[in-house]
């Protein structure tokens, strides 16, 4: 599903974020992306979503070559990834319900088909009953599930999320890779961007580790 | 909005939508033509939706903040108000000059001591020349009458006791070709009976020449204006995007195309355009209703069938339609500078 060859970025300062990385994550797979920060795991997840683009090697998703695609069909392409961010991303201008539909607005369903998938979406997170509330009143906890909501309501085919359980305290930590299991027993591609090596340790499931933009273990 | 974006997005839905989470990777590539055709009714569907919904939430928008859209709104109406302001008064002058155009005439004043049945016998020696084309005598009477009758100045006349008015004959030349009237009017100064020969054209030229000015004025003034609304448009869309720059990238990051991004702020400046020329319609009708009696009572003074034009039906549609426009296409220029700019980091 998700496949680098030889990967390699460079920002025009200089820097290089990621440097020769191969790797392959199959469909339905779910694994985990490590490393200090500064490692290379925002750049990495950059170049799926195509917020970047890689300097040299061959990135695809679903067998697709991303350098293949234009300007043009980016905002295509990031229809079928739900991303989840550490800083949840969440617009406090509208309510809960309106956060997670926007997906589903921009790739054109219509309301009754919009309201049903937003409240299932926010069934999964078990957050159906705040969906009227601006997210600005919700904890932080609940915020990233409205996130994780936003991400999953258009049913992705992969599901990236960085830093997913920053700020999040152990408890609220575990809750929240749970949903993201489940997911991926579903059918979802998961990857995972973390620095939280104590979460990793207890999960069963595949780590790709970053060091100074060098994959070190596949 | 390009055209394409319905067929595309129609492309993508199947893609998404046909084949979720359980990835069923080429399944897509099978699907008839036929599922393809209503995906795209779908598509339309959604896109006329959207832009439904867009142009509501953007006039609701200008709700949210209603003084900085009043502010806006005025300046537009006024930068849109002068320029028809103007227009019509063109148009005014346009309709005077229009009567004084016509054929150039040459007047003969005739000797003040030549009595009237020679005046008569003159007047009947220009009808037989060829190079005329019209002969009118004005008498001493009659053209003290009408001075009576025009200038108001009756009562003064009755002081004098004598007409001091000369008889003057109005000649209307054949040909009026400018070399020809100057050639004619010299040749008649010349006759013993004539004292004066003005040439009329003159008068008209200049007023000609000053409308030919205003036009070129009027032109210059709302191009210039027309640039002030394009940018106080583009400036105010400028801020908007500014301030909803979180909701663009999050918008951008879940998949939104350049057109749905840009879609509110075209409205926004769709409606700028539409109630900022609206008002402006308003203040152009006010003003003319407020010099429509001093210009009434000027018209009486110089008793012609002079009639104040006001803005018509096709006018007022030009004024809006022009206001729409501008600001679409202001708009348009900010969107497209700024929002390639803004993209999620």
């Amino acid at each position: 599903m998700i496949k680098f060859e030889n990967v390699s970025k460079r920002y025009p300062e200089g820097h290089d974020a990621l440097r020769d990385v191969s790797f392959r994550l199959n469909r339905g797979e779910m694994a985990f992306l490590t490393g200090h920060s500064g490692a290379g795991k925002s750049t990495l997840l950059k170049l799926i979503m195509l917020m970047e683009r890689a300097s040299r090697g061959q990135v695809s998703i679903a067998g697709q070559d991303l350098a293949q695609f234009s300007r043009d069909d980016i905002p295509y392409h990031r229809r079928r990834i739900g991303v989840v961010f550490q800083n949840h991303q969440l617009l406090f201008d509208r309510s809960v319900f309106e956060n997670v539909a926007l997906p589903l607005h921009i790739s054109g369903y219509d309301e009754e088909d919009i309201g049903k998938r937003v409240r299932a979406a926010l069934d999964k997170v078990g957050l159906l009953h705040k969906e009227k509330l601006n997210p600005i009143t919700l904890s932080t906890g609940e915020q990233q599930r409205i996130g994780i909501a936003r991400a999953i309501v258009h049913k992705p085919q992969v599901l990236l999320a960085d830093e997913p359980t920053g700020n999040l305290d152990p408890a609220l930590s575990e809750e929240i890779m749970r949903l993201f299991m489940e997911f991926n027993l579903h059918g979802t591609t998961v990857l995972i961007a973390t620095h939280d090596l104590a979460l990793v340790s207890r999960m069963p499931y595949r780590t790709l580790t970053l060091d100074q933009g060098r994959l070190i273990n596949v | 909005m390009s055209n394409r974006e319905p067929v595309k997005r129609g492309a993508e839905r199947q893609r998404s939508v046909e084949k979720p989470a359980v990835d069923g990777a080429a399944a897509s590539a099978h699907k008839g033509a036929a599922k393809h055709k209503v995906d795209f009714v779908a598509e339309f569907k959604s896109w006329v939706r959207h832009n439904k919904s867009t142009a509501k939430q953007s006039l609701q928008r200008l709700w949210l903040t209603p003084l900085p859209s009043f502010m806006t709104l005025a300046v537009l109406a006024i930068a849109l108000a002068l320029p028809g302001l103007m227009f019509v008064g063109l148009k005014n002058i346009n309709q005077l000059s229009g009567e004084w155009k016509g054929d150039p005439r040459i007047s003969l004043y005739l000797q003040k001591t030549l009595p009237a049945e020679e005046a008569e016998r003159f007047s009947q020696k220009m009808l037989l020349r060829t190079d005329l084309a019209a002969v009118e005598l004005v008498t001493k009477e009659q053209g003290l009458h009408e001075f009576q009758r025009i200038s108001g100045f009756s009562d003064v006349l009755e002081f004098l006791d004598k007409n001091p008015l000369p008889a003057v004959v109005v000649v209307q030349p054949l040909d009026n070709k400018k070399s020809v009237l100057t050639a004619l009017q010299q040749e008649l100064i010349e006759l013993p009976e004539v004292e004066d020969a003005v040439l009329d054209m003159v008068w008209v030229e200049r007023l000609a020449s000053f409308v030919r000015l205003a036009n070129r004025l009027v032109l210059v003034l709302g191009a210039l204006l027309a640039l002030s609304v394009l940018l106080v448009v583009g400036n105010t869309i400028r801020l908007s995007i500014e301030s909803r720059k979180d909701e663009i990238q999050v918008a951008k990051l879940v998949g939104a195309t350049d057109a749905w991004v840009k879609r509110p702020f075209i409205y926004t400046g769709f409606w700028f355009g539409l109630i900022g020329s609206f008002i402006a319609w308003i203040f152009v009708e006010i003003s003319f209703l407020l010099i429509s009696a001093p210009v009434g009572q000027l018209i009486e003074l110089y008793q012609t069938d002079f009639e104040l034009q006001r803005l018509g039906f096709m006018d007022s549609l030009s004024l809006i339609g022009v206001g729409v426009l501008l600001g679409l296409f202001g708009a348009r220029l900010a969107v497209g500078r700024h929002l390639r700019e803004i993209e999620p980091q």
